[in-house]
């Protein structure tokens, strides 16, 4: 018993360190977490997987066997308890009792008999009559016996539940793996080459694998995560998934999941076709197959790549698929782009006090950008302008490291929602080409017609000048201009200047995109003016955009994945029977008391003796004894 | 060694009377007004029902029948409930911006209403108890009890109302309001005090309101701190993975669980104040409280056994595996593990004494992590009432 409880106390810690380690991250997040050292530490201990390291199923093998043999040598002394009258208790035992009475009574003994039988028979107890070589008789009664079948159920149900959960864990699998039978595949292989000492066969009696099928396609294995591997699992059948679907409710959560299956065996005439969703799984030859999650199946992207520092304001078309990589020849350096994953519903809350309703905004890809030393960078785009702070948006991330957190690019949207006036403003912005004239325009309008030549060539000089800073640099680059050429006492001022000038010629520059395009009066109004001005701070920003290029995506054909997960566990049902068992005996452990009373009359001496016990002494047996001792006394001798 | 002060005092020649005969022409009375309701709902919705919603219906009118039978008050608390809700129901119009355009469901019985009268009644109620006690004033202390059981009406109300607006937001939003932290924080209140008014009754005394109100009033701040700040008392629809009628029981049985296993810890600090000679000539003896505290644990731990069970059958439909060793699910089985442990030494070894009290007392920051840290700190796949 006390071994049993110290068994229970380790479970209890070992599942609280389950608990606060995340368990079944990939090994290299524990690395980074830990370090080397803990890292190895851990690992021998098992902490990345508690819940299946041997020495976890090895303390619930102890708790099934030391329970079993609770119950073992238990039960026999039980059941003969339950059965028991204890009519051999003596007169002087019984006076030992702390719960007990004398009365004296006027009755004969057939006729104290016949009230008492009647008294105890109409309260639930059952009992047996003794007689004594004295003359006196013994009434041996007892109720609530069943109590003890509580603690029998509730110690069965226990060993029954572990047998059952040790069955559906995987100790088989741990067992063939203590012995060298099978090992874990790390190796990002297909299925087919997997080999056989990593394969478990149909005939495996209890797993719990993942698959992942997209749209259209079919699979006849599963795979079981185990440790920093994964093992296939074959199946006796093929699914194939024909669509999945998402639903949504109006305010954008999802409101269910759905796929829709084909089942492919040959022992069937006709395939099943059945729709599975969240809580409505389908059972197939003892597998069951429940709805799990949903990813990307290779959705195919269109994209429009802007080269975001370079002269040219013409994107170049370019396709690709998720979990596909596309080569990308930017000037002289050969980019691969590498798409991770396609999104079509985003729900985010935009609104700036965060106060506001989470809303779609569209589609989004997140993909990397490997350049030729195999240096990435991930990034994440949306394919429609967002709201922020009640303007339109292109918003990117990027990221050098999974560690990072994004740091967004915002584009601004032109007034048709389009990335395109942008574009072109940075192109003729970052165009050294055209910086000339783009001085020479603002100088026009910037100076009076009066001012002499040499002003205005000087003027036109450091305007040039400006511009061939931004466009190598952006603001980052002029303040490092402003900081070599101008006194520190005066760099307040200059900056200043120099922003002012800056946005006038960002006007220009706009002025003559818009020109390019055809359109000769350019309204300068206040969205004309915001527009400008967040172009200009994107602009700065795209050199810390990491890649030279922007991806635009314009066109996709969703492919969507689902995620299934198999299982075939038959500890099920022997778990809850257990179940049923155990809440059976605590009913009856709790709820049924065991009491019994001995009665022993003597009429000889006129009088009856009345004790009571029970195995579990508390206040409802102190009002129970005290009650029947009253309604006794008025029974006897009155 | 014997409890005199506590004897019913029953017709001592009587032999125990059979339940049913038990039974007086108000029992009969309420069972056929709510069955016969039962079956008016039935007649009117069951198209819009199927096999399990009817079983639930059904099952509820059988199980309320009983349940009103062996405590009588909730006879008429829910008689209260039914007018009240349905009264408020009609009020809406079909329409939710009702609430803030009639008088009734602005100030008085809207769900949100509701609630802020439950939360206020509360802790007045606290507050009189507390009276009760300092003052030994046994009119104060029915006053307390009455308030108690007028917050238990308004909470139950709201929620009744909350269920019906959920279903005037879309039809497919509705669903029965048992499915984030605010929505359970009520029926946290509400169950806690019912076991407690049960208690109160059954035992004849009023002293330990104060202590189990407490822990009530301590739900009320946070469901004051999460509709004030947090902004987290609207209606949302169901995550796929709640959509299930194992819900509507799965929940319950655990609330009962917790509201028990709090009951017991409350009543477990005035045990520890009356042993300590705090108190003592004002709340009842450490015996009443010892067996108070072992009957809410009791209660408690049965339940919470019925609800993991529940919950395992559940998660082997929604999660693909009765035990998934999910961060709440383990906690469950520690909770679960602590009071098995606390029952088996006072049942098969007999302990009692101030240990226990302790125990229960810890118990309930187990409980309470079980409860509210799983959400706040770790992960998993009960992640529906985050913080």
């Amino acid at each position: 018993m006390r071994f049993a409880v110290s068994v229970l106390t380790v479970l209890g810690i070992a599942s609280i360190i389950g608990t606060v380690l995340k368990q079944n991250e990939p090994y290299a997040n524990y690395v980074i977490q830990f370090g080397q050292f803990w890292f190895d530490l851990f690992e021998m201990l098992g902490l990345y997987d508690v819940y299946h390291s041997v020495w976890f199923l090895v303390i619930l093998v102890f708790l099934v066997a030391s329970t079993s043999l609770c119950i073992y040598r238990n039960t026999p002394l039980m059941l003969k308890e339950l059965r028991a009258y204890r009519e051999q208790a003596t007169e002087k035992s019984l006076r030992a009792f702390s719960h007990k009475y004398q009365y004296r009574t006027v009755s004969g003994l057939e006729q104290v008999k016949q009230d008492v039988s009647h008294f105890l028979t109409v309260r639930g107890f059952r009992f047996r009559t003794v007689k004594h070589a004295d003359g006196s008789e013994l009434i041996a009664a007892k109720a609530g016996s069943y109590q003890r079948l509580g603690y029998i159920f509730t110690h069965a149900a226990i060993v029954i539940i572990c047998i059952g959960g040790l069955m559906d864990g995987n100790v088989p699998l741990k067992i063939q793996e203590v012995l060298g039978q099978k090992t874990v595949e790390s190796r990002d292989i297909p299925a087919k080459e997997v080999p056989k000492k990593s394969r478990l066969s149909v005939s495996n009696l209890s797993f719990r694998a993942n698959m992942t099928l997209p749209e259209g396609a079919s699979a006849d294995v599963a795979f079981q995560r185990v440790r920093d591997g994964y093992m296939v699992q074959e199946l006796p059948f093929s699914i194939a998934l024909t669509d999945f679907r998402i639903e949504h409710y109006p305010t954008g959560q999802p409101k269910s999941f759905e796929s829709d299956l084909v089942i492919i065996d040959p022992d069937l005439k006709q395939p099943i076709k059945h729709t599975i969703s969240v809580n409505h799984p389908l059972l197939y030859k003892g597998i069951a197959i429940y709805q799990s999650d949903f990813q990307d199946g290779g959705s195919k992207l269109n994209f429009d790549v802007w080269d975001i520092l370079g002269p040219e304001a013409k994107p170049i078309p370019a396709e690709g698929t998720v979990f596909g990589k596309t080569e990308f020849i930017t000037g002289a350096s050969a980019l691969q782009l590498e798409f991770i994953d396609f999104r079509k519903f985003n729900i985010l809350n935009l609104s700036p006090d965060g106060k506001g309703k989470p809303r779609n905004v569209g589609p989004n890809v997140t993909f990397k950008v490997r350049d030729s030393a195999g240096q990435a960078k991930e990034y994440v785009s949306y394919m429609q302008p967002l709201q922020l702070d009640g303007r339109a948006y292109f918003v990117s991330g990027m990221r050098s490291s999974p560690q990072e957190e994004f740091k967004y690019l915002r584009i601004p949207a032109d007034s048709n929602f389009e990335i395109k006036a942008f574009m072109k403003t940075r192109a003729i912005m970052f165009n050294k080409g055209l910086h000339q004239e783009i001085a020479h325009r603002f100088a026009l309008k910037a100076l009076k017609a009066s001012d002499d030549a040499a002003v205005r060539t000087k003027f036109e000089a450091s305007i040039f000048q400006l511009l061939g800073a931004f466009s190598e640099g952006g603001y980052a680059e002029i303040s490092r201009l402003i900081e070599a050429s101008v006194p520190k006492e005066q760099r307040e001022a200059a900056a200043q200047t120099y922003i002012k000038i800056i946005s006038g010629v960002a006007f220009e520059a706009y002025q003559l995109s818009q020109e390019q395009v055809g359109v000769k009066n350019v309204i300068v109004d206040e969205s004309t003016q915001a527009f400008l001005q967040d172009s200009l701070n994107a602009m700065s920003d795209l050199f810390f955009y990491g890649e030279p290029i922007y991806l635009q995506m314009t066109k996709f054909q969703q492919r969507e994945a689902s995620g299934l997960q198999l299982t075939r566990s038959p500890g099920k049902n022997l778990v809850y029977s257990g179940s049923v068992l155990l809440v059976l005996g605590i009913f009856a452990m709790i709820y049924i008391r065991e009491r019994r009373i001995w009665i022993l009359i003597n009429p000889e001496q006129k009088n009856v003796l009345f004790a009571m016990s029970a195995n579990r002494k508390n206040r409802d047996f102190e009002i129970e004894f005290n009650r029947y001792q009253s309604q006794l006394k008025t029974l006897l001798e009155s | 060694m014997a409890i005199k002060q506590h004897l019913n005092p029953t017709n001592i020649s009587d032999d125990p009377v059979p339940f049913f005969s038990q039974l007086g022409w108000r029992d009969w009375l309420y069972a056929i007004v709510l069955m016969a309701s039962t079956f008016l709902a039935y007649s009117k919705y069951s198209q819009f029902m199927d096999a399990y919603e009817t079983t639930f219906l059904f099952g509820a009118g059988i199980v309320f029948s009983l349940l009103g039978w062996c405590w009588k008050p909730i006879r008429l608390l829910l008689v209260g409930i039914a007018t009240l809700s349905l009264f408020s129901i009609n009020l809406y119009h079909g329409d939710l911006e009702s609430v803030n355009q009639v008088f009734f469901l602005k100030f008085l019985i809207g769900s949100q209403t509701a609630v802020m009268w439950m939360n206020v009644l509360f802790v007045l109620a606290m507050l009189t108890y507390w009276f009760a006690l300092f003052a030994r004033s046994a009119f104060t202390g029915r006053v307390a009890t009455s308030l108690t059981w007028a917050a238990v009406l308004m909470g139950f109300v709201g929620l009744m109302v909350r269920w019906y607006e959920s279903y005037l937001i879309a039809p497919d939003v509705g669903h029965i309001p048992l499915s984030n932290l605010y929505e359970v924080f009520i029926l946290f209140c509400l169950i806690t005090s019912l076991m407690y008014l049960y208690y109160e009754q059954r035992y004849a005394t009023k002293q330990l309101g104060g202590f189990v109100l407490l822990v009530v009033s301590s739900a009320v701040g946070f469901i004051l701190w999460y509709t004030f700040s947090r902004h987290a008392n609207g209606i949302q629809p169901l995550v796929p993975a709640l959509q299930s009628y194992w819900m509507k029981i799965h929940v319950p049985a655990n609330f009962i669980g917790y509201g028990a296993f709090s009951l017991a810890a409350m009543v477990a600090s005035a045990y520890l104040l009356v042993n300590n000679g705090i108190l003592v000539s004002r709340l009842p003896s450490t015996e009443v409280l010892d067996d108070l505290m072992y009957k809410a644990i009791s209660v408690g731990f049965a339940f919470f056994t019925i609800a993991t069970i529940l919950g395992a059958v559940w998660a082997a439909e929604a999660w693909g595996g009765y035990w998934s060793w999910d961060a709440k699910e383990t906690w469950a089985l520690i909770v679960w593990l602590n009071y098995a442990a606390w029952l088996h030494l006072r049942l098969v070894k007999g302990l009692r004494g101030p240990m226990l009290a302790w125990w229960a007392l810890i118990g309930l920051l187990v409980t309470t992590f079980a409860f509210l840290g799983v959400n706040m700190f770790l992960s998993g796949l009960h992640s529906y009432g985050t913080l």
